[in-house]
């Protein structure tokens, strides 16, 4: 597996780039990932995020999009309109989780 | 005595039955399969009757002649399950007690999930081939098509049999072409992934399979919902895509009782150990086939090697020994192609779809590529379905993948 230094850190990451080691992530590295993909950070975006980190704490995995809609309670398309065009891998790239694995 | 009761007689429920019933004793075991009707059908027939390939009397057969006269079959709507209390309630208020219990109620289309998709064109110009009134709707209507834009498109993953509606634009190419409309015909294949397909080789495959046949792609689509009167689905980032004629994959979904028994995930699959398809939440509960939150594909061929896999450790379990064999996540897909050939995927949890052949006792099939052989295995395989895997008679293809043959990139 590649690392990559993130915000003066060396950080674990797979050939797209997500962290491979979620325990490597903390709020300031999610800052540095969202500028890397051009996302600017509001209160709005940390919403979904700190599901997405919640979630994984019980799931192991990562929450698809229904789920941060049905389970965690933010509706798709307020999704789209913070993180345009790819929620779903975006969201993930920024909680420091792999993109989710409903895609099979 | 211990009951096992099974919730569905399809290809999962059927084939876990049929092998339990010859390997435990009958006067130790009972065992129940419960399903609401008695329609077996062969569900990937949906996708080869609207081009004329299979005839519809050929996919549904009587259910209850595919199971064992020494299982009991019982038809009627699952209301709950009550896991504590190891019940299952159906809807006429029979109540029925098990040991173990196995769900294997599959999945289905759920085009009521999605505004507008339900409306008054439903059947018309909007149409799913994963039912049997579905598919014989969309048969018609593909024979009444003169011309215009026919969109392919997929809801949200998981859905059953993943590769059935990249077929089904290659066979509609294949079709219209043969009726001689084919430029006539504008195909588009609108998928809610980045790609063709969820893994990257197969996607890379199959992504020029379809542009080699003039078939645009368009990714990235979540679908909000459908406008019927302009004929054009709409996506939550605001695209439009305008159609003729629409064939859908609705958000495919588990049984609503799964839900209701506070047993399901939130598309009402059951959370499973991936390689022993036991409950996570009830040592008592298995969930087989789609039924289950499996990460891998919602396949008949997951069915029958993860059924296989279960039947020996539900052996080791009924004498109180540890189960010891896993599930190591194996599909195999044959892939139409049109043109009288077809492709072979085979892959599990760790290893994606590559390319090289496959190895089979008639001789090697190519993987990735179309090829003859593969479609005539496909051709081949429903009467495989009815005559060998239903039955629970042993089949030349092991459960665990094989790596040979196969290029690593």
């Amino acid at each position: 597996m590649p690392t990559t230094t993130i915000a003066g850190r060396e950080i674990d990451v797979d050939a797209e780039g997500f962290l491979t080691k979620p325990e490597q992530w903390d709020e300031e590295l999610a800052q540095t990932l969202a500028t890397n993909i051009g996302i600017e950070l509001t209160e709005a975006h940390w919403v979904p995020i700190h599901f997405l980190r919640k979630d994984f704490e019980t799931q192991k995995e990562t929450a698809t999009l229904r789920r941060v809609s049905t389970v965690g309670g933010i509706p798709v398309k307020e999704l789209f309109a913070l993180f345009p065009g790819k929620p779903a891998k975006k969201m993930s790239y920024i909680a420091g989780l792999q993109k989710p694995k409903g895609c099979v | 005595m211990r009951t096992l009761v099974i919730l569905g007689g399809g290809t999962a429920g059927t084939m876990a039955a049929n092998k339990l019933r010859a390997r435990l004793a009958p006067e130790e075991w009972r065992i129940v399969v419960v399903d609401k009707n008695d329609d077996h059908d062969y569900q990937p027939g949906y996708l080869f009757v609207p081009f004329g390939i299979n005839k519809i009397k050929q996919i549904r057969k009587s259910r209850q002649s595919f199971i064992d006269e020494g299982v009991e079959l019982l038809y009627g709507d699952i209301e709950r399950v009550d896991p504590e209390a190891r019940t299952v309630l159906l809807a006429d208020e029979r109540e029925l007690s098990y040991d173990y219990l196995v769900i294997a109620t599959g999945t289905t289309p759920r085009p009521d999930q999605t505004p507008g998709m339900l409306g008054s064109e439903w059947r018309r110009s909007v149409h799913e081939f994963y039912s049997y009134e579905g598919m014989i709707a969309l048969k018609r209507a593909m024979k009444d098509f003169a011309g215009g834009r026919l969109v392919m498109h997929i809801t949200e993953l998981p859905i059953k049999c993943p590769v059935a509606p990249m077929e089904f634009v290659m066979l509609a190419d294949d079709y219209f072409t043969k009726r001689g409309l084919r430029d006539q015909v504008e195909i588009v294949y609108v998928t809610p992934l980045d790609g063709a397909f969820t893994k990257p080789v197969a996607s890379r495959e199959l992504g020029s399979h379809l542009s080699k046949r003039g078939i645009k792609v368009e990714t990235d689509f979540m679908i909000e919902s459908v406008d019927q009167e302009r004929k054009v689905i709409v996506s939550y980032d605001e695209r439009e895509i305008g159609y003729d004629l629409l064939v859908t994959v609705p958000l495919n979904m588990g049984a609503d009782y799964v839900a209701t028994s506070g047993l399901g995930d939130e598309l009402n699959y059951v959370p499973v150990d991936k390689h022993t398809m036991q409950s996570t939440a009830y040592e008592t509960i298995f969930a087989l086939g789609d039924a289950s939150n499996l990460p891998t594909s919602k396949a008949g061929s997951v069915a029958h090697f993860s059924v296989d896999v279960f039947v020996e450790n539900f052996l080791q379990l009924a004498e109180g020994r540890p189960m010891t064999h896993s599930f190591d996540g194996h599909a195999n897909c044959f892939v139409e192609s049109g043109k009288g050939k077809a492709l072979l995927l085979d892959f599990n949890y760790e290893t994606e779809p590559l390319t090289g052949h496959f190895p089979f006792s008639v001789g090697p099939m190519s993987l990735l590529k179309p090829s003859r052989t593969n479609h005539l295995g496909k051709l081949a395989f429903r009467h495989v379905y009815w005559n060998v895997l239903l039955p629970g008679r042993p089949m030349p293809l092991p459960a665990e993948m094989s790596m040979t043959g196969k290029h690593v990139e």
